[in-house]
Protein backbone atom coordinates (compact mmCIF):
# COMPACT_ATOMS: atom_id res chain seq x y z
CA UNK A 1 0.00 0.00 0.00
CA UNK A 2 1.25 3.45 -0.89
CA UNK A 3 0.22 6.89 0.21
CA UNK A 4 0.64 9.87 -2.09
CA UNK A 5 0.49 13.41 -0.75
CA UNK A 6 -0.31 15.65 -3.67
CA UNK A 7 0.05 19.42 -3.87
CA UNK A 8 -1.87 21.32 -6.56
CA UNK A 9 -1.03 25.00 -6.97
CA UNK A 10 -1.91 27.73 -9.43
CA UNK A 11 0.80 28.35 -12.01
CA UNK A 12 3.07 31.27 -11.20
CA UNK A 13 1.78 33.15 -14.25
CA UNK A 14 -1.80 32.89 -12.94
CA UNK A 15 -3.14 35.47 -10.47
CA UNK A 16 -4.36 33.92 -7.22
CA UNK A 17 -7.09 36.28 -5.94
CA UNK A 18 -7.48 34.28 -2.71
CA UNK A 19 -3.77 34.64 -2.03
CA UNK A 20 -3.94 38.38 -2.71
CA UNK A 21 -6.89 38.74 -0.28
CA UNK A 22 -5.07 36.77 2.43
CA UNK A 23 -1.91 38.85 1.89
CA UNK A 24 -4.03 41.98 2.37
CA UNK A 25 -5.31 40.63 5.71
CA UNK A 26 -1.77 39.79 6.84
CA UNK A 27 -0.70 43.35 6.02
CA UNK A 28 -3.67 44.67 8.01
CA UNK A 29 -2.51 42.50 10.93
CA UNK A 30 0.89 44.16 10.75
CA UNK A 31 2.86 41.50 8.87
CA UNK A 32 4.25 44.01 6.41
CA UNK A 33 7.16 41.67 5.65
CA UNK A 34 4.84 39.31 3.70
CA UNK A 35 5.36 39.85 -0.02
CA UNK A 36 3.31 37.01 -1.50
CA UNK A 37 0.73 34.36 -0.54
CA UNK A 38 -0.31 31.51 -2.83
CA UNK A 39 -3.11 29.12 -1.93
CA UNK A 40 -3.25 25.56 -3.19
CA UNK A 41 -4.75 22.15 -2.46
CA UNK A 42 -3.36 19.14 -0.69
CA UNK A 43 -4.75 15.69 -1.45
CA UNK A 44 -3.94 12.39 0.25
CA UNK A 45 -4.44 9.31 -1.88
CA UNK A 46 -3.95 5.74 -0.65
CA UNK A 47 -3.49 3.13 -3.33
CA UNK A 48 -2.34 -0.42 -4.01
CA UNK A 49 0.48 -0.81 -6.50
CA UNK A 50 2.99 -3.52 -7.39
CA UNK A 51 5.98 -1.20 -6.93
CA UNK A 52 7.00 2.35 -6.09
CA UNK A 53 7.47 3.05 -9.81
CA UNK A 54 3.99 1.73 -10.64
CA UNK A 55 2.44 3.85 -7.90
CA UNK A 56 4.32 6.90 -9.14
CA UNK A 57 3.12 6.35 -12.68
CA UNK A 58 -0.50 5.91 -11.57
CA UNK A 59 -0.47 9.01 -9.36
CA UNK A 60 1.13 11.10 -12.12
CA UNK A 61 -1.68 10.12 -14.49
CA UNK A 62 -4.32 10.88 -11.85
CA UNK A 63 -2.77 14.32 -11.34
CA UNK A 64 -2.67 15.02 -15.06
CA UNK A 65 -6.19 13.77 -15.79
CA UNK A 66 -8.14 14.83 -12.72
CA UNK A 67 -6.41 16.45 -9.75
CA UNK A 68 -5.00 19.41 -11.69
CA UNK A 69 -6.07 21.47 -14.66
CA UNK A 70 -2.95 21.91 -16.81
CA UNK A 71 -4.24 25.22 -18.17
CA UNK A 72 -3.94 26.94 -14.79
CA UNK A 73 -2.33 24.56 -12.30
CA UNK A 74 0.89 22.69 -11.50
CA UNK A 75 1.21 19.63 -9.29
CA UNK A 76 3.84 17.72 -7.37
CA UNK A 77 3.58 14.81 -4.98
CA UNK A 78 5.39 12.81 -2.35
CA UNK A 79 4.98 9.04 -2.29
CA UNK A 80 5.59 6.70 0.64
CA UNK A 81 5.03 3.01 1.25
CA UNK A 82 2.74 2.47 4.24
CA UNK B 1 -35.56 19.72 -33.63
CA UNK B 2 -34.82 17.60 -30.56
CA UNK B 3 -32.96 19.06 -27.58
CA UNK B 4 -31.33 17.16 -24.72
CA UNK B 5 -30.65 18.91 -21.41
CA UNK B 6 -28.04 16.91 -19.52
CA UNK B 7 -28.71 16.66 -15.80
CA UNK B 8 -25.74 16.10 -13.51
CA UNK B 9 -26.06 15.63 -9.76
CA UNK B 10 -26.04 19.24 -8.61
CA UNK B 11 -27.31 20.84 -11.82
CA UNK B 12 -29.92 23.47 -10.96
CA UNK B 13 -30.70 25.34 -14.18
CA UNK B 14 -31.78 22.24 -16.09
CA UNK B 15 -35.54 22.86 -15.85
CA UNK B 16 -35.07 26.54 -16.71
CA UNK B 17 -33.49 25.39 -19.96
CA UNK B 18 -36.27 22.88 -20.60
CA UNK B 19 -38.85 25.66 -20.12
CA UNK B 20 -36.88 28.04 -22.33
CA UNK B 21 -36.83 25.54 -25.20
CA UNK B 22 -40.52 24.73 -24.75
CA UNK B 23 -41.66 28.35 -24.35
CA UNK B 24 -39.42 30.03 -26.91
CA UNK B 25 -39.24 27.34 -29.58
CA UNK B 26 -42.02 24.85 -28.81
CA UNK B 27 -39.62 22.11 -29.85
CA UNK B 28 -39.12 18.71 -28.23
CA UNK B 29 -36.79 18.79 -25.23
CA UNK B 30 -35.84 16.05 -22.77
CA UNK B 31 -33.88 16.17 -19.55
CA UNK B 32 -31.26 13.42 -19.79
CA UNK B 33 -29.59 11.90 -16.71
CA UNK B 34 -25.79 11.97 -16.77
CA UNK B 35 -25.58 8.16 -16.94
CA UNK B 36 -26.98 8.19 -20.48
CA UNK B 37 -24.43 6.95 -23.01
CA UNK B 38 -26.25 7.56 -26.28
CA UNK B 39 -27.37 11.02 -27.41
CA UNK B 40 -27.48 10.23 -31.11
CA UNK B 41 -31.24 10.86 -31.37
CA UNK B 42 -30.81 14.53 -30.38
CA UNK B 43 -29.99 17.50 -32.61
CA UNK B 44 -28.65 19.72 -29.86
CA UNK B 45 -27.23 19.08 -26.41
CA UNK B 46 -27.41 21.62 -23.60
CA UNK B 47 -25.28 21.46 -20.46
CA UNK B 48 -27.02 23.55 -17.78
CA UNK B 49 -25.76 25.75 -14.99
CA UNK B 50 -25.54 24.69 -11.38
CA UNK B 51 -23.01 23.04 -9.14
CA UNK B 52 -22.36 19.61 -10.64
CA UNK B 53 -20.83 17.32 -8.01
CA UNK B 54 -20.93 20.22 -5.58
CA UNK B 55 -18.13 21.94 -7.51
CA UNK B 56 -15.79 19.59 -5.62
CA UNK B 57 -12.10 19.65 -6.61
CA UNK B 58 -12.69 22.20 -9.43
CA UNK B 59 -15.91 23.32 -11.10
CA UNK B 60 -16.79 20.81 -13.79
CA UNK B 61 -13.83 18.53 -13.11
CA UNK B 62 -15.88 15.59 -11.85
CA UNK B 63 -18.81 16.01 -14.25
CA UNK B 64 -16.33 15.67 -17.06
CA UNK B 65 -16.00 11.99 -16.20
CA UNK B 66 -19.75 11.31 -16.13
CA UNK B 67 -20.66 8.62 -18.68
CA UNK B 68 -22.72 11.08 -20.71
CA UNK B 69 -19.65 13.17 -21.56
CA UNK B 70 -18.35 10.53 -23.99
CA UNK B 71 -21.65 10.83 -25.83
CA UNK B 72 -21.44 14.63 -25.76
CA UNK B 73 -17.95 14.45 -27.28
CA UNK B 74 -19.14 12.06 -29.96
CA UNK B 75 -22.06 14.26 -30.99
CA UNK B 76 -19.87 17.39 -30.89
CA UNK B 77 -17.43 15.71 -33.25
CA UNK B 78 -20.36 14.81 -35.50
CA UNK B 79 -21.11 18.54 -35.77
CA UNK B 80 -24.21 18.72 -33.59
CA UNK B 81 -24.83 21.90 -31.62
CA UNK B 82 -23.62 21.77 -28.02
CA UNK B 83 -24.10 24.61 -25.54
CA UNK B 84 -22.68 24.78 -22.03
CA UNK B 85 -24.04 27.57 -19.86
CA UNK B 86 -22.23 28.66 -16.70
CA UNK B 87 -21.34 25.34 -15.00
CA UNK B 88 -21.89 23.76 -18.44
CA UNK B 89 -19.17 26.05 -19.83
CA UNK B 90 -16.86 24.99 -17.00
CA UNK B 91 -17.55 21.32 -17.82
CA UNK B 92 -16.83 21.85 -21.54
CA UNK B 93 -13.42 23.41 -20.78
CA UNK B 94 -12.56 20.65 -18.31
CA UNK B 95 -13.55 18.08 -20.92
CA UNK B 96 -11.28 19.70 -23.48
CA UNK B 97 -14.15 20.50 -25.85
CA UNK B 98 -13.35 24.19 -25.43
CA UNK B 99 -9.94 25.77 -24.74
CA UNK B 100 -8.98 27.61 -21.55
CA UNK B 101 -10.31 27.43 -18.00
CA UNK B 102 -12.73 29.28 -15.73
CA UNK B 103 -11.16 30.50 -12.55
CA UNK B 104 -12.41 32.13 -9.36
CA UNK B 105 -13.74 35.67 -9.97
CA UNK B 106 -10.91 38.13 -9.36
CA UNK B 107 -12.88 39.85 -6.55
CA UNK B 108 -13.81 36.47 -4.99
CA UNK B 109 -17.53 37.37 -4.90
CA UNK B 110 -20.50 35.51 -6.34
CA UNK B 111 -22.11 37.85 -8.88
CA UNK B 112 -25.76 37.59 -9.80
CA UNK B 113 -26.89 40.48 -12.02
CA UNK B 114 -28.01 41.41 -15.50
CA UNK B 115 -24.97 42.28 -17.60
CA UNK B 116 -24.61 44.14 -20.88
CA UNK B 117 -23.11 41.61 -23.29
CA UNK B 118 -21.82 42.51 -26.73
CA UNK B 119 -22.37 40.14 -29.62
CA UNK B 120 -18.95 39.91 -31.24
CA UNK B 121 -19.92 37.63 -34.08
CA UNK B 122 -23.43 37.45 -35.48
CA UNK B 123 -22.83 34.93 -38.26
CA UNK B 124 -22.74 31.83 -36.08
CA UNK B 125 -25.16 29.00 -35.39
CA UNK B 126 -25.90 30.57 -32.01
CA UNK B 127 -26.09 34.28 -32.86
CA UNK B 128 -27.62 34.61 -36.33
CA UNK B 129 -30.66 36.39 -34.88
CA UNK B 130 -28.51 39.05 -33.23
CA UNK B 131 -26.93 42.06 -34.91
CA UNK B 132 -23.16 42.22 -35.20
CA UNK B 133 -21.84 44.41 -32.35
CA UNK B 134 -25.25 44.60 -30.65
CA UNK B 135 -25.30 44.96 -26.87
CA UNK B 136 -27.83 42.68 -25.19
CA UNK B 137 -28.87 42.24 -21.55
CA UNK B 138 -28.32 38.75 -20.14
CA UNK B 139 -27.86 37.79 -16.48
CA UNK B 140 -24.83 36.13 -14.97
CA UNK B 141 -24.75 34.15 -11.71
CA UNK B 142 -21.39 32.72 -10.80
CA UNK B 143 -18.31 32.85 -8.59
CA UNK B 144 -16.05 31.14 -11.12
CA UNK B 145 -16.40 32.83 -14.48
CA UNK B 146 -12.97 34.36 -14.80
CA UNK B 147 -11.97 33.04 -18.22
CA UNK B 148 -8.29 32.31 -18.65
CA UNK B 149 -6.11 30.87 -21.41
CA UNK B 150 -2.53 31.35 -22.57
CA UNK B 151 -1.56 34.12 -25.03
CA UNK B 152 -1.28 31.77 -27.97
CA UNK B 153 -4.79 30.39 -27.38
CA UNK B 154 -6.22 33.90 -27.00
CA UNK B 155 -4.68 34.97 -30.30
CA UNK B 156 -6.17 31.92 -31.97
CA UNK B 157 -9.62 32.61 -30.46
CA UNK B 158 -9.48 36.22 -31.70
CA UNK B 159 -8.13 35.36 -35.14
CA UNK B 160 -10.60 32.62 -35.91
CA UNK B 161 -13.64 34.46 -34.59
CA UNK B 162 -14.34 32.07 -31.74
CA UNK B 163 -15.26 34.80 -29.27
CA UNK B 164 -19.03 35.23 -29.62
CA UNK B 165 -19.76 37.27 -26.49
CA UNK B 166 -17.86 39.81 -24.41
CA UNK B 167 -18.86 41.75 -21.32
CA UNK B 168 -19.69 45.23 -22.59
CA UNK B 169 -19.80 46.98 -19.20
CA UNK B 170 -17.40 46.69 -16.31
CA UNK B 171 -15.75 43.28 -16.42
CA UNK B 172 -17.70 41.37 -13.74
CA UNK B 173 -15.19 38.62 -12.99
CA UNK B 174 -11.73 39.42 -14.34
CA UNK B 175 -12.17 37.38 -17.52
CA UNK B 176 -9.36 37.69 -20.02
CA UNK B 177 -10.24 40.04 -22.89
CA UNK B 178 -13.71 40.46 -21.32
CA UNK B 179 -14.64 37.03 -22.69
CA UNK B 180 -18.19 35.91 -21.82
CA UNK B 181 -18.65 33.15 -24.40
CA UNK B 182 -16.54 31.22 -26.92
CA UNK B 183 -16.96 28.45 -29.45
CA UNK B 184 -14.68 25.68 -30.58
CA UNK B 185 -12.85 26.10 -33.88
CA UNK B 186 -15.61 24.39 -35.86
CA UNK B 187 -18.19 26.71 -34.31
CA UNK B 188 -20.68 24.04 -33.17
CA UNK B 189 -19.76 23.99 -29.47
CA UNK B 190 -20.52 27.11 -27.41
CA UNK B 191 -19.65 27.83 -23.80
CA UNK B 192 -20.92 30.97 -22.10
CA UNK B 193 -21.15 32.28 -18.55
CA UNK B 194 -24.31 34.41 -19.03
CA UNK B 195 -27.66 32.60 -18.73
CA UNK B 196 -29.80 33.13 -21.87
CA UNK B 197 -32.51 30.85 -20.39
CA UNK B 198 -33.02 33.42 -17.62
CA UNK B 199 -33.82 36.18 -20.10
CA UNK B 200 -36.49 35.00 -22.50
CA UNK B 201 -39.42 37.37 -21.80
CA UNK B 202 -39.73 40.99 -20.66
CA UNK B 203 -40.84 40.22 -17.10
CA UNK B 204 -37.54 38.43 -16.51
CA UNK B 205 -35.80 41.76 -16.96
CA UNK B 206 -34.78 41.12 -20.55
CA UNK B 207 -35.97 38.96 -23.43
CA UNK B 208 -32.56 39.06 -25.14
CA UNK B 209 -31.55 35.48 -24.39
CA UNK B 210 -34.40 34.04 -26.45
CA UNK B 211 -32.69 34.82 -29.75
CA UNK B 212 -29.85 32.43 -28.92
CA UNK B 213 -32.37 29.59 -29.02
CA UNK B 214 -34.20 30.88 -32.10
CA UNK B 215 -30.81 31.18 -33.83
CA UNK B 216 -30.05 27.53 -33.10
CA UNK B 217 -33.41 26.44 -34.50
CA UNK B 218 -32.97 28.58 -37.63
CA UNK B 219 -29.46 27.20 -38.16
CA UNK B 220 -30.71 23.65 -37.77
CA UNK B 221 -33.57 24.24 -40.21
CA UNK B 222 -31.17 25.71 -42.76
CA UNK B 223 -29.01 22.62 -42.53
CA UNK B 224 -31.86 20.14 -42.56
CA UNK B 225 -33.99 21.66 -45.32
CA UNK B 226 -35.29 18.74 -47.35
Amino acid sequence: MYKATIFVTLKESVLDPQGVAVKGSLHTMGYSEVSDVRIGKRLEVSLDASSQAAAEEAVTLMCQKLFSNPVIEDFRFELEEV
Amino acid sequence: MRFAVVVFPGSNCDMDLVHAIEDVLGEEVNPVWHHESDLSSYDAILLPGGFSYGDYLRCGSLARFSPVMEAVKKEAEAGKLVVGICNGFQILTEAGLLPGALMRNDHLQFRCEIEPISVEKADSAFTMHYEQGETVQIPIAHAEGNYFCDDETLQRLEASGQILFRYAGKNPNGALANIAGITNEKGNVLGMMPHPERAIVDWMGSPDGARLFTSMLAYWKENHAS
